[in-house]
């Protein structure tokens, strides 16, 4: 009979947010037969005995481990990769249909300064013989497209040099734009699309101030929760908000894959730049610390991996 | 190919030189400065205004705009203009115009390499403080915006892979765009706006096969269409820039007047990359080489310094 802390913690290291590689190892390693025949029995969720009496391992539980075993891989590939060529293979990944992800798209066309998303379609280009903007273009055919294809087309200028004028001007019509959502879908109202593409991001943050002092909310909460337009303006004028909402959502127990892998994909990306600011607003935000919140979700080489990247010039 | 008569190994020094004397004194020598410049590829001249610098600690370009005027003084500025440099300001000229002539800029983001564009958007962003497309997009509006915008900011793909289904498929699509009932601007600018041009240039090869007309054909000669034009204008520059640029020196020099912007612009840019395949088309098209015209339209040092960078082997 397998001891039932056994039982426990092998399921866990089975099941969780990547996989403990060592319990694995060590009860994996001596289990007779008899100790695997208890545990086939007395975890329903991993293995199902049906009407031949036979237990099969549930196919579902097959896929997800096979998922959780990569994690640490995939974490590994992506870190290895340049930074150009990572943003490049996830925004393609991204147009896929299966794994249609708006939100990457948004967060590597918003997110990455001028050079950085110029490097990526550089990238892009080697990797996948096309322009990133010709794949958006064919790949997304809803009322998303123009938008989309503009925010991946961006060289936005980068110095600090704003027009309070204009900043004020375009607050306003951005806030028309917003309140005639009813009538006209903001994403396709070209003055929204114009300003939110080629405007630098000074320029943007000034929009962002004016916008409050006109509106009394945020250009944020006066977008759909969920709606890309929201991802867009928070990539644009409060990444570090947009990324530490990123990391908690991935953190919470029970949210589907898509929202988990961002886990991956923000500290990996990230790690270089603004992590350190990223775990400041986490902090702030949430009360916890992002290393400790990692350590109590995640297992394995995935949780010593992550840990190890977003301690990085701490 | 080129059209610009460049020795291979001047002195930088001597050249400055010689430029200083021709400046020195009463009056100018434009000979000298027209035989000197006008012989200079686009590095050469850089070293030179670099030697200039060095040695009379004065920026050769603006003692030349003292001592020039007119259209020869407006050409040999934008001729000593390093290439990027010149490109952000005739897009920003173009936008500033009262009749913002867009030409210009579709000339800059279909003509030049992708590399080539984007070297003109960085210096814009240096010069300007704003970004080619925002400016662009505060200046245009609807589909001509969009189209423009995105003429501006793609970044094609430079290989040479082309997929030839798609360029059938695309054709059709395009074919459809242009003589169905609704005009679908939408997927004109996505295929015009995002595909490599060697894709494009296949798409129009099979528009060409399949409708026994050349796309360019399809669409209708001069129109008041802004729209339109710049469509026009796009589709010609990508599949045939030559031939289109022979025609815009042809408007420019049949203008009464004529233009002297759009031949300064057209010679400027091009001597040292294709103004001889535009000279074959004019000659072909006119039946006049383009120097003899060039010669009977305009006049003095403006004329010799236009001649010197055309060349004049004739045909």
């Amino acid at each position: 009979m397998a001891l039932p802390e056994e039982v426990n913690a092998l399921s866990k290291s089975f099941s969780g947010f990547g996989v403990d590689e060592k319990t694995i190892i060590t009860i994996l390693g001596k289990w007779q037969p008899e100790e695997w025949k208890s545990f086939r029995k007395g975890c329903p969720f991993v293995f199902t005995e049906d009407d031949r009496l036979f237990e099969k391992w549930n196919d579902e539980h097959i896929d997800l481990l096979e998922r959780e075993f990569s994690r640490f891989k995939n974490a590994v590939m992506l870190w290895t990769m340049h930074p150009w060529e990572r943003d490049a293979r996830l925004a393609k990944e991204a147009l896929i249909k299966q794994n249609r992800s708006y939100n990457v798209l948004i967060e590597i066309a918003c997110t990455r300064s001028s050079e950085e998303l110029l490097g990526a379609r550089k990238a892009y280009h080697s990797v996948y013989d096309h322009s990133i903007e010709e794949d958006v273009a064919s790949h997304i055919q809803d009322s998303n497209r123009n938008l989309f294809v503009a925010l991946v087309s961006a060289y936005r200028y980068e110095g600090p040099k704003v027009n309070d004028e204009i900043t004020k001007s375009e607050a306003k019509i951005l806030s028309n734009a917003f309140k005639n959502a009813d009538k006209k879908n903001p994403v396709e109202d070209e003055e929204v699309v114009r300003i939110l593409s080629t405007r630098s991001k000074p320029h943007l943050q000034a929009i962002y101030k004016h916008y409050k002092e006109i509106c009394k909310q945020t250009l944020d909460e006066d977008l759909e929760d969920g709606s890309s337009l929201k991802a867009v303006v928070m990539c644009l004028c409060s990444p570090l908000a947009y990324f530490s909402k990123v990391l908690n959502d991935a953190l919470k127990s029970g949210v589907d894959e898509k929202t988990k892998v961002a886990l991956t994909r923000v500290v990996v990306t990230r790690a270089e730049s603004d992590m350190k600011e990223i775990k400041e607003e986490y902090n702030k935000e949430h009360g916890v610390f992002l290393s400790q919140k990692i350590k109590e979700t995640t297992q394995g080489n995935y949780k010593d991996f992550l840990l190890t990247l977003i301690e990085r010039g701490a | 190919m080129a059209t610009l008569i460049a020795p291979d190994h001047p002195s930088p020094v001597e050249d400055a030189e010689s430029l200083r004397k021709a400046c020195e004194g009463w009056g100018t020598n434009e000979k000298v400065i027209i035989s000197i410049l006008g012989h200079r590829n686009s590095v050469q001249r850089k070293l030179i205004k670099q030697a200039y610098e060095e040695i009379y600690h004065e920026d050769l370009v603006k003692r030349l705009e003292s001592e020039l005027a007119g259209d020869f003084e407006k050409a040999v500025y934008r001729w000593m203009q390093d290439p990027p440099n010149r490109d952000a300001v005739l897009a920003n000229v173009a936008l500033r115009h009262v009749n913002q002539d867009y030409r210009a800029i579709i000339e800059i983001a279909c003509i030049n390499s992708p590399d080539e564009l984007l070297a003109a958007k960085q210096a814009y962003h240096s010069l300007y403080k704003h970004s080619l497309e925002e400016d662009i997009a505060t200046h245009t509006k609807g589909d001509f915006r969009k189209l423009l915008v995105a003429l501006v900011g793609t970044y094609r793909y430079n290989g040479e892979e082309i997929n030839a289904s798609l360029a059938q498929s695309e054709a059709n699509i395009l074919h459809e765009a242009i003589r169905g009932s609704t005009f679908n601007q939408e997927e004109i600018i996505r295929i015009l706006g995002t595909r490599s041009k060697a894709q494009l240039n296949a798409t129009f090869n099979h528009y060409r096969d399949e409708h026994k007309i050349s796309i360019t054909k399809n669409l209708s000669g001069d129109t008041k269409d802004e729209f339109l034009g710049a469509l026009h204008a796009t589709i010609r520059c990508i599949y045939a820039p030559q031939k289109y640029l022979a025609k815009v020196l042809r408007n420019a020099i049949s203008k009464t007047g004529a233009d002297h912007d759009d031949l300064t612009r057209v010679i400027v840019r091009r001597a040292e990359k294709d103004l001889k395949d535009v000279k074959e088309f004019y000659y072909k098209r006119n039946s006049v080489p383009l120097d003899h015209a060039i010669g009977k339209a305009t006049s003095g040092d403006y004329k010799a310094f236009l001649i010197t960078l055309v060349g004049t082997e004739g045909h």
